[in-house]
């Protein structure tokens, strides 16, 4: 099938996963208003199995659309392979978000309709934010994603700790919005669009206005670092992570980033290759600045969900080396390494959901002790989530690292490669501590040795979650490959501008 | 005119930008946010005169969006006063911001 967008079925073809999801959103908060039972257990593990079996809808419109082309770049929301690849992450991402999440719903009382809804329309934004090609698209799918997740964070009414890291993400969320549409307003002054294509043509043609282009992008610049968290904009992300429920932190730390990393790549590799001289140094040295300072500051954090939110800055940096790549072969390993992120940061914070027991309780390293040996199953999930965060061979995060780097290489980015392997092995320290803490310390006297019921959709998620990182740590090849099909064509970097890198 | 204009938004910007960054009450602060995105709105108006007619269509989409912030934030901003008693962000301390 050949869209051109001629008819107006084309569109809704072309959305057809949002649009799917907008409509499954509406109907989840108005199950939750109009239920007969009062809200409890049951509700809410009704909600959420409706709400997976949603996403699964998507997600088969989302393998329908392979089959679909459409006709020139001239769309505002892309069709191709990398939106498409892009959907499957973010997709995944909430099947597991809302997986890990029914039983922290049921014991904390929260309104699952609500929490759903608001799950399921953060990730139509973005889905739209990945696949957006103007930049006036990317600013609503953002947007849309974040007033939803704004109220996620301070969804526990009953908890300060929640509301004050809801106040905080919103502050500073705004304040960076601010940013980014400032740097939309200057691109659009001096390029005369806000489409991407049409910005690349403007720039390349030397009909830019170049005072206000490099304003305007190191603005955008500024606005997508605080998204996925880079040093230095990174100061709201502890915080936040640590005082949001913990499976809104999950979600937070992965399809947030992996939306937000996406638009970046897009609008940045398809939108200013041109301009790679204005902005690719900056963006070297933040990449830098946040492997060491993220690594560096994780090593000392008490609490586990800290130092995962620590460790989620230091994975941002790892991907800013892709941006900074700005080729094909990075794009790809962005992919990849944006499905393994998914995979092993949910992994690692479903069993932060358990121990955590209920409410935000027993968060500190300590209580970990002896866990491995207590619950060995759970202790093995964990034990392969921080190694894959890691980068243990063998593991998806491995492969992930190695397509990054391979891309970097080609950039002929020697010192960043270098850095990106050098922080890796650091952060073996502390990931390898909490594994170390679980297997071979003994638990305190006094420390509750009741075994964790682990619920069957919480079981479902963490499953898959490990299952799969050893799989594309195993046999990344068919992944990798669909990784790369679907970036081809579509960075406009050229070799030319490639080596510029010192 | 339209290097004036784009230096009078570029300094609403600035406004907007010091007051988050100097001014602790979270109701300060979001309205100076507010502030930053009229200045955008500003830069839009200004640009479209030259550029074409979609700045003014985006100025739309900008309104529309604070909108639905500025709900969102004020709803934050109570539930955080009914714990604390005060919109003063220094006094939000459980986290270390």
């Amino acid at each position: 099938m050949e869209l051109d967008f001629s008819h107006q079925a084309h569109f809704i073809v072309a959305l057809a996963p949002e649009i799917i999801l907008s409509v499954l959103g509406i109907v989840i908060l108005l199950m939750g208003v109009s239920s007969r039972r009062p809200e409890g257990a049951e509700t809410s593990a009704d909600l959420g199995w409706i709400s997976v079996l949603g996403i699964l809808a998507a997600a088969l419109a989302n393998g329908w659309l392979y089959s679909v082309t459409e006709v020139g770049t001239h769309s505002m929301i892309a069709l191709d392979g990398f939106a498409l690849f892009s959907n499957w992450i973010i997709l995944a991402g909430a099947a597991l978000g809302i997986l890990i999440s029914q039983s922290y719903i049921d014991r904390q009382g929260l309104q699952a309709a609500e929490f759903y809804g608001l799950l399921i329309y953060s990730t139509v934004g973005l889905m739209i934010m990945a696949a957006a090609r103007d930049l006036m698209v990317i600013f609503l799918g953002l947007e849309i994603m974040s007033v939803a997740v704004y109220v996620l964070a301070a969804i526990n009414r009953r908890d300060r700790k929640s509301a004050e890291a809801g106040l905080k993400y919103f502050l500073l969320g705004a304040f960076s919005t601010g940013f980014f549409l400032y740097g939309i307003a200057l691109v659009y002054g001096a390029t005369g669009s806000t489409h991407v294509s049409a910005i690349a043509e403007s720039i390349a043609g030397g009909t830019a206005h170049s005072a206000l282009l490099v304003f305007g992008i190191a603005l955008l610049a500024v606005g997508f670092s605080f998204k996925v968290s880079a040093v230095p904009f990174h100061m709201w992300t502890p915080d936040v992570y640590e005082g949001a429920p913990t499976p809104v932190t999950a979600l937070m730390s992965v399809t947030v980033k992996a939306g937000a990393f996406l638009a970046f790549l897009r609008v940045f590799s398809v939108g200013f290759p041109d301009a790679y001289e204005s902005w690719w140094a900056v963006l070297w040295w933040m990449a830098v600045l946040t492997m060491v300072v993220a690594n560096l500051v994780a090593t000392v954090q008490v609490s586990v969900k800290r130092m995962l939110a620590y460790s989620g800055i230091a994975h941002a940096g790892y991907l800013m080396v892709a941006i900074v790549a700005a080729n094909e072969t990075a794009a790809a390993g962005l992919l990849f390494y944006l499905l393994t992120y998914t995979l092993m940061n949910i992994g690692a914070f479903g069993i932060v959901i358990l121990v955590s027991g209920q409410g935000e309780e027993r968060l500190e390293i300590e209580e970990y002790a002896g866990f491995g040996w207590r619950q060995p199953v759970l202790g093995v999930v964990f034990t392969v989530s921080l190694l894959s965060l890691a980068g243990f061979p063998g593991t998806g995060g491995f492969m992930g690292k190695v397509f990054l780097l391979q891309g970097a290489i080609e950039a002929n980015l020697v010192y960043l490669s270098a850095i990106l392997v050098l922080t890796t092995v650091a952060s073996y320290w502390y990931y390898l501590r909490v594994a170390w803490y679980m297997w071979m310390k003994d638990a305190p006297r006094e420390a509750s040795t009741q075994s964790i019921e682990v619920p069957i959709a919480m079981r479902l998620a963490l499953v898959i979650c490990v299952v799969l990182i050893v799989y594309l740590g195993v046999f990344p090849g068919a992944s990798m490959e669909l990784a790369r099909s679907s970036v081809e064509g579509m960075s406009g970097v050229g070799p030319g501008l490639i080596g510029l890198a010192p | 005119m339209l290097v004036e204009s784009l230096v009078v938004s570029g300094m609403i910007f600035v406004i907007g930008t010091l007051g988050v960054i100097v001014r602790r009450n979270a109701i300060v602060m979001f309205l100076c946010i507010e502030l930053q995105l009229n200045a955008v709105n500003l830069t839009f108006v200004a640009l479209s005169r030259y550029v074409g007619i979609e700045g003014q269509v985006f100025v739309f989409f900008v309104m529309t969006v604070a909108a639905a912030e500025a709900a969102v934030g004020l709803a934050i901003i109570i539930s955080i006063f009914r714990h604390y008693e005060t919109v003063d962000v220094d006094k939000f301390n459980l986290l270390k911001w």
